[in-house]
């Protein structure tokens, strides 16, 4: 064998094992963080139980005794997303609809380049718009004491979730094959009967994974929940009163904690139960999107 | 059509007059852009019978028939000069309604295109988007179509069976048992035996003879074994032109142009 293609041999194993390091070190990555959030969050069932914290109605760190009853957030968090979910689902669902079937193709360009780059505007930016636009304007339009409320953190998750939302339900409604489209046109039926009895029945694992995957992107969302929902630690009754969610807990009280203290510990507890939830909700979509891909062959 | 009672009228039996034509085709040329796919086309097609377009690859034959229902429509940069008139009434006049016009003309497309919905649901669109029926009515019309093609039988215990499951030929059934249930005067078939095996197409053939007691049946085909089989009337076209259009035992057996009878023996195609 020449010194030359022993060489190169043993570049391609280099290069081989350095690309399996890489991958390695993403799946790596997510195990340690999960072992660090489970050491750290642990540590609080000692003392309470899982019941308590869940459906605990108190969060009083700091006292003494502390209570670390985080049902308030819970309710707060839940009450965002669903909110968001509501405003943002059909109207993120609309434009998809008008995306992928609608629009002439120059348009479509731009309407998919607009709504894309709407995910890589910073959220502190939009929570900036949030404080300066949206809660003053709930504020006098509900003449309310305050703006802070859920439903201006449901406003700005909406708008938050709509790139994951509509560019994988677009994707899902594009995909869905020609033919059935000249089947049904064939049969007598409209464009818009089309869409809505054939294209949109096709692609509802698709939409139903969108649907998810922007609901997910919504709970985990911190900062621009954090800069208008106000951080009222009730539970609370309506969308247009403030709320204080799991994200902005932990955002909030992190820096002001004891490293190690109890009230450290229930933190990454909250942190554990996030994780909890949005693994679910990307775990469920996951599975939507794969029977997608098994429906559309 | 908002009348439920259309639905209870069996399919075929709003007849056509037997001595106007079902198509009058005149003077059809068909342009994609700059290309011309048709030239100078003439042709009628008489009601109930099968009338087969043959030719190569590349002919015209699929464009011609689908210009019957406009269904080119959706490739853009189409252009049509000429006349074509379905059922009496010119399909290219400015007035004219497309959803009226789907209504008459119904399409089998080369590959089963059956809808991911369930088997009752496929019979079931056109009837639902027209608001033809619902309820036992719409039970009936499922079962009637079904049985036009003789799914019935093998299917009425799976009827909400996804059609994605059946088999290419159940689902090119399912595709011909969808379209009765609009009501069409006017069967279109593009190469609809292409994707199957030879027993599901003789399948296929027969059930295209039993359908032309009550309906006409306009067939694009490349295999001549099948329009020689099934036709009545057959029309052979070459690089956009209809080279030639006769009862097919003419065509087949006695053609008048030099390039039928070279295409009819195999020398190209």
């Amino acid at each position: 064998m020449s010194l030359r293609t022993r060489l190169t041999r043993i570049w391609e194993f280099l290069i081989e094992k350095a690309i399996l390091l890489a991958g390695l070190a993403c799946v790596l990555f997510v195990v340690l963080i999960f072992v660090f959030l489970l050491r750290e969050g642990l540590r609080t069932f000692s003392h309470i139980s899982l019941g308590d914290f869940l459906l605990g109605r108190k969060w009083y760190p700091i006292s003494s005794p502390p209570r670390f009853g985080i049902l308030s957030m819970i309710c707060g968090s839940g009450m965002v997303t669903l909110g968001a979910a509501l405003l943002g689902v059909p109207l993120g669902l609309a434009s998809a609809i008008y995306i992928s079937e609608v629009a002439p193709p120059r348009l479509k360009e731009v309407l998919k380049t607009g709504i894309e780059l709407l995910a890589a505007i910073p959220s502190v930016v939009i929570g900036f718009v949030g404080i300066t636009v949206v809660v003053p304007f709930l504020r006098v339009a509900f003449d309310l004491p305050t703006g802070q409320t859920a439903l201006a953190g449901a406003i700005l998750l909406s708008l938050m979730a709509m790139p994951t939302t509509v560019s994988i339900a677009e994707d899902a409604i594009s995909s869905v094959p020609r033919r059935y489209r000249e089947a049904a046109l064939a049969l007598g039926a409209t464009h818009w009967e089309y869409i809505y009895r054939v294209a949109l029945k096709a692609a509802a694992p698709g939409i139903v994974a969108a649907v998810m995957l922007g609901i997910g992107r919504v709970i985990g969302e911190t900062m621009a929940v954090m800069m208008v929902t106000g951080n009222a630690a009730l539970i609370p009754h309506s969308l247009l009163q403030p709320v204080r969610t799991m994200t902005a807990t932990i955002a909030a009280e992190m820096g002001e904690t004891v490293k190690g203290s109890d009230h450290y510990a229930a933190l990454f507890a909250i942190g554990i139960v996030l994780f909890a939830i949005t693994f679910l909700i990307n775990f469920v979509a996951d599975s939507f999107l794969h029977r997608s891909r098994v429906t559309l062959r | 059509m908002s009348d439920p009672a259309v639905s209870t009228i069996p399919p075929g039996d709003l007849p056509i007059p037997s001595d106007q034509p079902a198509v009058e085709v005149d003077q059809l040329n068909f342009f994609y852009g700059d290309f011309q796919a048709l030239k100078d086309i003439s042709l009628s097609v008489e009601p109930r019978r099968i009338t087969a377009l043959i030719g190569p690859s590349g002919c015209g034959k699929s464009t011609l028939l689908r210009s019957l229902n406009r269904m080119n429509d959706l490739i853009p940069g189409v252009r049509v000069e000429g006349t074509v008139k379905v059922l009496g009434s010119d399909i290219y006049a400015p007035e004219a309604d497309l959803v009226a016009l789907r209504t008459k003309v119904g399409m089998v497309f080369q590959r089963p295109n059956p809808f991911p919905l369930s088997v009752y649901e496929n019979v079931a669109f056109a009837a639902r988007v027209h608001k033809t029926a619902r309820g036992a009515a719409m039970d009936e019309l499922v079962e009637r179509c079904l049985a036009s093609v003789f799914l019935w039988d093998d299917l009425k215990r799976n009827l909400r069976k996804s059609a994605l499951d059946l088999s290419l030929e159940q689902q090119q059934r399912l595709c011909i048992a969808r379209l009765l249930a609009v009501v069409p005067d006017l069967l279109l078939m593009d190469e609809p035996c292409s994707t199957l095996d030879p027993a599901a197409t003789q399948g296929l053939e027969d059930l295209m003879g039993e359908l032309a007691k009550q309906y006409t049946i306009v067939i694009v085909t490349h295999n001549m074994q099948q329009a020689a089989r099934v036709s009545q009337d057959c029309g052979f076209m070459l690089l956009g032109e209809l080279v030639e259009f006769d009862k097919t035992e003419n065509i087949f057996e006695n053609p008048q142009d030099p390039r039928t009878d070279d295409y009819i023996r195999g020398r190209y195609g």
